[in-house]
């Protein structure tokens, strides 16, 4: 009579259903996870401990690494925690600005959890389909800020600068012909709000397209259907935020919750899950899609309509405009100073919180009066999503992990830090 | 320069006090008030009584902090330590702001260096509390874990364990989680050099992966310099109205 033993298997960290660089080491009972154990770290950048060695401002860019297919949102935790410190509020004109490009963001990232999770599971062609979109959306980021992810957009005060009133233009070459160059340019005609204002016409066909595609695809739904069950008060032990704690059905959504910059102005709804399987928190996800489309869409009816001020005028935190520097000298010890040292901000610990579009992203910052962090901590969501990928898989098949990991929409740049 | 949301600040900081006469009843003598943000509400405990208070925090239904959102360390060697001495640098001049082995001042009191911070969110009734705790030996510290009372501080202690360097008295698996395999040391500790003790490099000949004292001289590139400013003065921004600037001026 042979033993009969279980068998221990290493899945990734190299492996394409693993999102980046996951390293799973799997007890398996045949096809039948016992038990799974994420090692990870592989990517850990000590981003916090960088942050405690440089002046507030410079670290924002890192904060676009962390989960870096929704780069803005972690600005936004970390800029808010120091606003939150510094007693500044930005003017009215950055916060819609912010919650644009907060929403913008959440497409971006759905889109791309929408194709990788498709991708995963067997469906090649919305993943195809997702990154038309997310092209168009990329070119806002770089209309804004100059590049198409990591944008350093955000600042403690407002944003960097003004929306552009012009788009970049795709330029003749002799790599594209003429016909494709004027179809490429024929949306990008007036300014960025024109742009997205085009876009969020013709998303929701675009949304009904992938749905075409999914929600009713037999394939995706013996994939997902009662894969991943969490009952609603395990998602709360476990820590669960954002739309993996909304697919359980408890309807927590921080933007309705404990609003923060003007989402208490806009109209939107939070959409929940009854079932907590990833097929639930797919249908969140497309549901998202179409919320903060009508986010964005209310933002650029109103920024259309009331030009005014970025930035705060405060000199001690923004930099003065470089025609300013050039006839005053106050302005440019200012700029001297805050290139420099930067702005030191006052003793104290704050905790600011977004809804990114993983979950809740919050930035714990203790300040003891020096112009860089005493101490910065991110709490990602993936963190505490992907700590109960071992209680999510258990008595799952094999194939299923692949579903559950691309269902917790994992990203390791903000849970390995 | 007003509180951040100040439109929404007396009916935020009302509920921020009817919390605090919550926690104050229910937990009496064995938590501390902490200073904070007036939007926010923050508690010291002390390390024996971490646990029940964990618990009652969860189970007292007019509290109901059914989720702990975060655990992290901190570690108060350095805090209030500036790099440049700013009121004496006329004679002397600016240094480069590296301290090469040089011994450090007075670090915090003793039992005060490592603390461990709980975020804890009530979804139920929309509210949050931070709660923090103070290792007893600096040498050696311990705490208990709440991994029984939260489920997600699993993970979390095990990220402060290893980052720190505290260790979690009843905790189911305490391992390292985002250092690499074998790593020395515990890296966000304040003694902890940023450039690390080790790099990696392949060596052709011996044809592996080999780990050599790191070769990276230590640099600041902007010193940590601590001001006073006049504004944030907690004496000081309930200045009298003739001394508040005018508005549009």
């Amino acid at each position: 009579m042979p033993e009969i033993r279980n068998f221990t298997m290493n899945f990734g960290p190299q492996h394409p259903a693993a999102h980046g660089v996951l390293r799973l080491v799997l007890e398996m009972d045949g096809e039948v996870i016992q038990k799974a154990d994420p090692h990870i770290g592989l990517l850990h950048r000590g981003t916090e401990k960088l942050a405690e060695s440089k002046p507030f401002n410079q670290s924002i860019g890192y904060m676009d690494r962390l989960d870096y297919v929704s780069m803005m949102c972690n600005e936004h935790a970390y800029v808010l925690a120091i606003e939150k410190l510094l007693g500044i509020e930005p003017p009215p004109r950055a916060q819609y600005i912010r919650v644009m490009f907060d929403e913008i963001t959440r497409i971006l990232n759905h889109l791309m959890w929408l194709g990788a999770h498709g991708l995963d599971i067997g469906a090649m062609t919305v993943f195809l389909y997702a990154f038309r979109e997310r092209e168009d959306l990329m070119d806002c980021y770089e209309a804004v800020s100059g590049t198409r992810m990591h944008a350093t957009y955000y600042r403690p005060g407002g944003v960097y600068r003004d929306l552009p009133e012009a788009m970049p233009k795709y330029a003749y070459s002799q790599w594209r012909s003429k016909k494709d160059v004027d179809r490429l340019n024929e949306r990008r005609e007036g300014g960025l709000l024109d742009f997205v204002a085009d876009f969020v016409r013709r998303f929701p066909a675009c949304i009904d397209e992938y749905e075409t595609l999914l929600t009713d695809n037999r394939i995706w739904k013996q994939r997902t259907v009662n894969i991943g069950v969490v009952t609603p008060e395990r998602a709360l032990q476990l820590g669960f935020t954002g739309p993996m704690l909304r697919g359980s059905g408890v309807a927590w959504d921080l933007r309705k919750k404990q609003p923060y910059e003007v989402y208490d102005q806009v109209d939107f709804d939070v959409p929940v899950g009854s079932n907590g399987d990833c097929y639930d928190r797919y249908l969140v996800r497309i549901a998202e899609l179409r919320q903060s489309t009508r986010i964005v869409a209310q933002c650029v009816e109103w920024l259309k309509a009331n030009p005014g001020p970025v930035m705060i005028d405060d000199r001690k935190i923004r930099p003065p405009r470089r025609a300013e520097m050039k006839g005053d000298m106050e302005s440019l010890i200012h700029h001297f100073k805050l290139m420099t040292e930067g702005y030191c901000v006052p003793e104290g610990e704050t905790y600011a919180a977004v809804e990114a579009p993983k979950g809740e992203l919050g930035v714990y910052l203790v300040s003891d009066g020096a112009n860089k962090p005493y101490r910065l901590k991110v709490r990602a969501p993936g963190f505490a999503h992907l700590a109960s990928l071992n209680e999510m898989v258990r008595g799952h098949m094999l194939a299923d992990v692949v579903a559950v990991i691309g269902t917790q929409d994992i990203v390791f740049g903000e849970i390995d830090r | 320069m007003s509180e951040p949301t100040a439109a929404g600040a007396p009916a935020g900081n009302d509920r921020v006090a009817a919390l605090a006469e919550l926690v104050e009843a229910t937990l009496g003598g064995r938590v501390r008030r902490l200073p904070s943000l007036a939007s926010e509400i923050a508690y010291e405990v002390s390390a024996e009584h971490l646990l029940d208070v964990a618990r009652q925090l969860r189970d007292a239904p007019e509290l109901k902090f059914e989720t702990c959102v975060d655990v992290c360390g901190v570690d108060y060697l350095d805090y209030g330590r500036s790099e440049w001495n700013t009121q004496r640098a006329t004679g002397t001049g600016f240094s480069r702001g590296v301290a090469r082995g040089a011994p450090r001042a007075e670090g915090p009191q003793p039992g005060r260096r490592f603390a461990v911070v709980y975020h804890l969110l009530s979804v139920s009734l929309n509210r949050r509390l931070r709660l923090k705790a103070y290792c007893a030996e600096d040498e050696f510290p311990v705490l208990d874990s709440v991994t029984g009372v939260w489920a997600s501080a699993d993970w979390f202690e095990r990220e402060t364990f290893d980052l720190f360097g505290i260790l979690f008295r009843g905790h189911p698996d305490l391992r390292r989680l985002l250092t690499d395999y074998g790593f020395v040391g515990h890296p966000f500790r304040k003694d902890f050099p940023l450039s690390g003790n080790v790099e990696v490099r392949y060596d052709p000949e011996k044809a592996r992966v080999v780990y050599e004292p790191v070769s990276i001289e230590p640099r600041i590139g902007v010193p940590k310099v601590i001001r006073h400013d006049n504004r944030y003065d907690p004496a000081l921004t309930n200045a009298p109205i003739n001394v508040q600037p005018k508005p549009n001026a």
